[in-house]
């Protein structure tokens, strides 16, 4: 089952890379990973988005747990959260019916052609990840030039905080 | 107080109290070096190979209890301490390893004896650092103790380039640290701790089974106490042995792949089990499905990741073994009238019966050393008195069956990780630490010869270390694991062209003694003892096929663990 993980670790060189050698030293997948420094620049908050059983999550969360680096974490998936991604994708769309369709295609699913050549045109798109895998879905007949996309980034619902 | 960062490390080093530092000098740790030849507070001890660095500082802080600190310098030094950092990881022992590192300048450069220090080290330490400013070097060092020491302990490199220790700072050495990410838990919770009690209570077939953990966190008394005071049948794994003396009535000896009969019996038939500083490891619980498939059980550690992990938990206990035991016992103060006697007798009846199976009998021979026989004269002798390193194979099964240890911290060994060459420079940490003790390192014909380079050392600093070697010309588990799984294909596990170790140790200084008859066994154990001020070889040619019983084989149940071969009908007849 996929669970998203979300932690508060100390903002220094080598921090990432101990949670990365955690997965792979141990075993465990990860599907997504993401890093950056948050209001506090000593701090960096990291969404990681993982599977397996309950008994391997908990493991995943206690292991985490005891890096030295890691100052809080949260299994957001064990609640209501909230859990976004970024899309940037590439399209050719150098027909006039190219450009209309993606045109209509973006608008449906909320996103903005942002960058635009005579052949391409580059899509941003935010939302749940089954909105971008739907998105990814409906260009099915388009030809993808490069698609980019963030890995979860997630946030609990309401009263649900991570802070250090 | 302006001092340069290679004097601001030797500084934190004593106002750490650091008594001994165990290095290895070179390029881009020589400002280091400098700020030691200036003082004397801090002894350092030369070793021949970073790697008995490490394993010194390693047997220094497992006998001591302090943490073991350790100087190297970049590259070939770092690289080489890594399998010593790895057997203290596994083990949980407490270290700090400076390293040097080529100049903040040359990073990433592949510059002359550059190598990745954090990225090498990182998955086999607690934790480490690289310091990247003079003025964070005396904070980071505290930080690197602290963190050895506390929680789960473990070893910490601090790499240092070189020219940040050239730079100057003020030095100001913290008396303590605050780490926001870093706060181990060391009480445990209420609630279970009286759940525990309440279920150790209503127990018909409980055991006690205690691992390393016990010994760190030195909770000898309470165990003990709690062991007396329940009267329950108590076992140890490898790491735990001396945590309850050997000869309490209650102890049943060491459990797992080369426990007792009744220490493996008991586990598997227990109803309730109290594991008390131990980590259910695969040498210990066979295999998981058939591990003790009736009991409730009870975990005391104070690394939550350890709990659940391979076994699952009715009560865990997150906390240090030596707090929660105490608090266990204010719990059941009073209440032990309330255990089942009746039950938890008769559950004694069965133990008797499988302790009278004698899983530990061996046959003595006139011509051929039974290497058994050794460990038990050894014993005999020393009084169980002695500091007993070992490295690891079959006599280190045989030293942790039949030297029977009364105290903690006595039995130094490399249980984690299982390194060959741990022994002997493991003893100089622990007769350093203990230089009126009387220090054995019991040892193979080819362990030895993985750290031998150490005998040097031994003579430079006095170090009156006894050895005995038990020499099958194997390496005699791989060999018995062959003659076991392999239908006997002896697949270079023998031992060809050995060197004379008498000969050998004479060279490097020391006193070699051969023995080849079982009766001159006891002789040459008491002449070493007697040679007070010398190290001491006894090179012990033992029977070349002599196997570890009784055995789990990997993969197997406790119920199916195998005595002697010729005693299996003994065996058969309990499994029926």
């Amino acid at each position: 089952m996929k669970r998203v993980i979300s932690l508060l670790l100390e903002h220094e060189p080598g921090a990432l890379a101990r949670v990365a050698g955690l997965f792979t030293a141990r075993g465990y997948n990860i599907e997504s990973l993401t890093v950056a420094p948050t209001e506090d620049p000593s701090l960096a908050r990291m969404t990681i988005v993982t599977t397996g059983t309950d008994a391997i999550i908990e493991q995943i969360t206690k292991q985490l747990n005891k890096l030295v680096d890691v100052v809080k974490l949260r299994s957001l998936s064990d609640g209501r959260y909230l859990g976004r991604e970024l899309l940037l994708v590439k399209v050719e769309a150098s027909t006039a019916d190219q450009r209309n369709e993606m045109q209509r295609l973006v608008s449906i699913f909320r996103g903005r052609v942002i960058d635009v050549t005579d052949a391409t045109y580059t899509i941003e798109m935010t939302g749940h990840s089954d909105k971008v895998d739907a998105f990814l879905l409906a260009l099915n007949d388009v030809e993808l030039i490069e698609v980019v996309r963030s890995g979860i980034l997630g946030i609990g619902r309401g009263k649900k905080i991570l802070r250090a | 107080m302006i001092l340069s960062g290679a004097d601001i490390v030797v500084n934190c080093l004593k106002d750490e109290g650091v008594e001994y530092i165990f290095g290895y000098p070179g390029g881009a740790a020589l400002h280091i070096y400098d700020a030691i030849y200036n003082q004397e507070a801090v002894k350092h001890i030369l070793v021949r190979h970073e790697q008995g660095a490490t394993h010194a500082a390693d047997g220094y802080a497992r006998a001591t209890g302090k943490p073991g600190v350790v100087l190297v310098t970049s590259g070939p030094g770092v690289t080489n301490t890594v399998t010593g950092l790895a057997t203290a990881n596994m083990d949980s022992i407490p270290m700090v390893v400076i390293t040097g590192q080529v100049p903040s300048g040359l990073i990433g450069d592949d510059a002359f004896q550059e190598v990745d220090t954090v990225g090498v080290t990182r998955p086999c330490v607690k934790h480490n650092f690289l310091v990247k400013d003079v003025k964070k070097i005396a904070e980071t060092i505290k930080k690197a103790f602290y963190i050895a020491m506390s929680g789960r302990p473990g070893p910490v490199v601090v790499d240092i380039p070189k020219d940040v220790t050239a730079e100057k700072a003020e030095y100001f050495y913290p008396d303590k640290i605050q780490m926001r990410s870093y706060q181990p838990r060391t009480r445990g919770h209420n609630k279970m701790i009286k759940k525990s009690v309440e279920l150790l209570l209503g127990a018909k077939k409980p055991i006690i089974y205690t691992g390393g953990g016990a010994i760190l966190a030195e909770a000898e008394a309470p165990l003990t106490e709690l062991v007396d005071k329940c009267g329950f049948p108590s076992t140890s794994t490898l790491m735990g042995l001396g945590a309850i003396p050997a000869t309490n009535r209650n102890f049943l000896g060491m459990l797992g792949m080369h426990g007792t009969y009744e220490a493996n019996m008991a586990m598997y038939h227990c109803d309730v089990m109290l594991a008390v500083g131990a980590r259910f490891d695969d040498r210990v619980t066979g295999d998981l499905d058939k591990f003790a498939p009736n009991a409730r059980i009870i975990h005391i550690d104070i690394d939550p990741s350890s709990i659940g992990k391979n076994v699952a938990v009715e009560v865990p206990i997150v906390g240090d073994c030596k707090s929660v035991l105490e608090d266990m016992l204010k719990v059941l103060d009073g209440k032990t009238d309330s255990i089942d006697r009746p039950a938890v007798d008769d559950w004694w009846k069965t133990v008797e019966s499988w302790k009278a199976v004698d899983s530990l009998q061996y046959d003595m021979d006139d011509k051929l050393i039974k290497p058994q026989y050794v460990i038990q004269k050894l014993f005999e002798i020393t009084n169980g008195d002695a500091f007993v390193t070992s490295d690891v194979g079959q006599h280190q099964m045989w030293a942790a069956q039949y030297y029977h240890f009364e105290k903690p911290r006595r039995w130094i060994n490399s249980g984690g990780l299982g390194t060959m060459g741990f022994g002997l420079p493991a003893a100089m940490g622990v007769q350093l630490g203990f230089p009126d003790d009387l220090v054995v390192c019991i040892t193979g014909d080819a362990s030895i010869q993985m750290c031998l380079q150490e005998l040097s050392t031994c003579l430079q600093y006095n170090l009156p270390i006894k050895i005995v070697n038990l020499n099958n010309q194997y390496m005699g588990m791989v060999r018995q694991w062959q003659e076991f799984f392999y239908d006997r294909r002896y697949s270079h596990s023998y031992m060809d062209a050995l060197p004379d170790f008498v000969k050998l140790s004479e060279s490097y200084g020391h006193i070699g003694i051969r023995v080849d008859d079982p009766k001159d066994v006891e002789g040459a154990i008491q002449e070493a003892i007697s040679l007070k001020n010398r190290l001491v070889f006894i090179d012990v040619m033992t029977d070349p096929e002599e196997n570890v019983y009784p055995m789990i084989a990997a993969g197997k149940g406790h119920n199916e663990i195998q005595l002697k071969p010729c005693r299996n009908e003994v065996e058969n007849r309990e499994l029926a």
